[in-house]
């Protein structure tokens, strides 16, 4: 029997427990530590799901890594912290994923480039993009790999309650590192995010619209074909992600809409934006691990 | 009311809010004579953007003529005593665009959030404060929260460095007892040098009504626009509410008369249509749903055969708030279904 990859989750709040939640069920990767700065309530929830725990930062992964090493670390901190994590974590040999709009490392949208990550130079860093990324990117590659996109445009409608400080105090990274991705990612020439925030009660649902402006006239049937099997990708491993409507073509003008709910593991199910975020960066990690065992690197 | 020597510093919007009912086709030759001729009227504040702000070329809201830079260089450079204002909406519009508009001499930055979202401005308050700009925090949609929560958010901008907070009727939904509530409370509990000001909408022809009650219970700046150019059925009409205050004895220190020019020889030519408190507008303001949808409504109703203020209705009904433009086509889509 295999032996899962050991992970670290910098960051006990909402996110980095419901990535908890969420290794407790993988078959590749077992979280054995949890980091936080004080004694919080997400420490104490993991010490009782048995996690080793620090409340010295990434400090204190660093003092017991001997003791108990990790392959992977999730960062689910903030921008502004990631980029000393990930020189401390990677020190040591670990692989950063990293969950903040920080961008150090390469991107990953699992579904558009995360095979092409895995065939290369394994990078020491990867970064998670953004939620509204996550939700959009493999919608905007859905479309430019049937045909070229000058231009694509995302709108990522969020409940106020899933937007946590971290990005309110630095909206503009998400806007930033949503646009470059878009282009580098996805496939278009030219990248914008915008991103709504609405304090509706009952939270809504996570929605976003994509809109892509492409070279030559739509081409209907592919463009349809393409956009379903990247659905269906994407509920591999994110089920509650929906489109709303067939795509909108107007012109040149593409327009998708889909509804992200996520499972509701610790995160409400109307955060979907934060649920693809752990989803994608638990896949990610996953990925990483069967190609390391595949390889039989040393783990 | 007794205004009697109240100053008032008015601010046009008909080159921002203007932009919307113009589908953001204003020409920067337009930008330039109108601009001028507010400049002449001796008006203080114009502000000069994109409808949803610095970076809001999209195809979400629209790609505009001129680019926002283009347009505040040939502006600023054009007016001789009015400081030229910008707007930012965090979300779609980064400091990047706000050092850009500074670098073309723009003196007021407006930062605008949902009226209970303020935590995303910090950043943007923050720089414009350090650039030395006059700084507004700029609360959207204030008729759906109650005087209290719009305290507590322009709480929030004022400590992030804005020297001024507008109560902004982006639904025109308000009644003047709504504005006498916001503006009390907040002249009350702000700091005694941060200004307070009021942006309305003319959704339920209040405007004016509705400015003189944010004057009285303290606020120092109005916005208007020239002709009442705006989204809905555009805004305070602020030729109406300059001859208002100097029959009241309120001092603006803008021309009336040349005001009433500019709006009638220099706006008006320019509209599509007449901007008037049609149906659609009055569904704006009656169940409060944020007035630059209005045209989106009217595009999806003639597209998908369903009617605008149906469209309308429904967008207030579900809470939307500004920038959420790209709900209409598929609540439009699902009315249409649902018909057939």
């Amino acid at each position: 029997m295999k032996t899962k990859a050991k992970a670290a989750i910098i960051g006990p709040g909402n996110i980095g427990t419901d990535l908890l939640m969420k290794c407790q069920r993988s078959q590749f990767i077992e979280a054995t530590w949890m980091i936080g700065i004080e004694d919080s309530a997400g420490i104490q929830r993991a010490r009782e799901f048995g996690l080793r725990t620090s409340t010295d930062g990434v400090d204190g992964l660093v003092a017991g890594f001997s003791e108990s090493p990790v392959d992977f670390v999730f960062d689910a901190t903030s921008a502004y912290v990631h980029a000393e994590n990930s020189r401390k974590v990677t020190a040591l040999g670990a692989t950063m994923i990293d969950l903040t709009p920080a961008a150090i490392g390469p991107f990953c949208i699992p579904p558009v480039n995360l095979d092409s990550l895995l065939s290369t130079e394994p990078a020491d860093n990867v970064n998670m993009v953004t939620c509204g990324g996550q939700a959009t990117i493999p919608m905007v590659y859905a479309v430019s790999r049937v045909q070229a996109v000058s231009y694509a445009e995302i709108v990522a409608t969020v409940a106020s309650k899933s937007v946590g400080m971290g990005t309110r105090d630095n909206i503009d990274e998400f806007t930033r590192t949503t646009s470059s991705a878009i282009s580098r990612i996805g496939g278009a020439d030219e990248g914008k995010a915008i991103i709504i925030i609405n304090p509706a009660e009952p939270p809504l649902v996570m929605r976003d619209t994509i809109h892509c402006l492409t070279k030559e006239t739509p081409n209907e049937a592919d463009l349809r074909a393409s956009i379903d099997r990247m659905v269906r990708e994407v509920q591999g491993y994110v089920p509650g992600y929906t489109l709303n409507n067939a795509p909108i073509i107007d012109g040149n003008r593409v327009t998708i809409s889909v509804e992200v709910e996520g499972l509701g593991d610790f995160l409400p199910k109307y955060a979907g934006n934060l649920d693809i975020m752990t989803a994608a960066g638990l896949r990610t990690a996953e990925m990483m691990a069967q190609r390391q065992q595949r390889e039989g690197s040393p783990t | 009311m007794n205004l009697q020597g109240r100053s008032v510093t008015l601010h046009d919007m008909c080159l921002r809010d203007g932009m919307h009912p113009k589908q953001h086709q204003i020409t920067v030759e337009q930008m330039v004579d109108i601009a001028g001729a507010l400049d002449e009227a001796g008006v203080p504040l114009i502000e000069v953007t994109h409808g949803d702000g610095l970076g809001g070329a999209s195809v979400n809201y629209g790609f505009p003529h001129a680019s926002d830079e283009t347009y505040l260089r040939a502006v600023v450079d054009c007016v001789k005593q009015s400081a030229i204002s910008a707007l930012l909406l965090p979300g779609i519009g980064t400091v990047d665009h706000l050092r850009m508009a500074a670098d073309c001499g723009v003196k007021t930055i407006r930062v605008a959030t949902h009226c209970t979202e303020a935590n995303v401005s910090r950043q943007h308050i923050a720089l414009s404060r350090e650039l030395g700009l006059d700084t507004v925090g700029f609360l959207m949609m204030a008729h759906m929260v109650s005087a209290e929560d719009v305290l507590e958010q322009a709480r929030l901008m004022e400590s992030y460095g804005a020297n001024c907070i507008y109560c902004t009727d982006s639904a025109g939904y308000m009644l003047p007892q709504d504005v006498t509530d916001r503006v009390t409370l907040l002249r009350r509990e702000l700091n005694s040098d941060t200004e307070i000001g009021f942006h309305g909408h003319h959704n339920l022809a209040m405007g004016v009504a509705n400015s003189l009650a944010a004057i009285a219970a303290g606020a120092d700046r109005i916005d208007g626009s020239a002709a009442g150019l705006g989204a809905g059925a555009g805004n305070t009409p602020l030729e109406a509410m300059a001859a208002v205050l100097d029959r009241m004895g309120a001092i603006t220190g803008v021309d009336i008369f040349k005001l009433a020019d500019a709006a009638e020889e220099h706006v008006l030519p320019i509209m599509d249509e007449p901007v008037r408190l049609s149906r659609d507008a009055l569904v704006l303001g009656y169940a409060g749903a944020y007035s630059s949808f209005l045209l989106f409504a009217k595009r999806a109703q003639a597209k998908y055969g369903v009617p605008s203020h149906e469209i309308l209705l429904e967008m207030a009904r579900r809470r939307t708030v500004g920038g959420q433009e790209d709900l209409i086509e598929e609540i439009a889509i699902e009315m249409a279904s649902k018909a057939s």
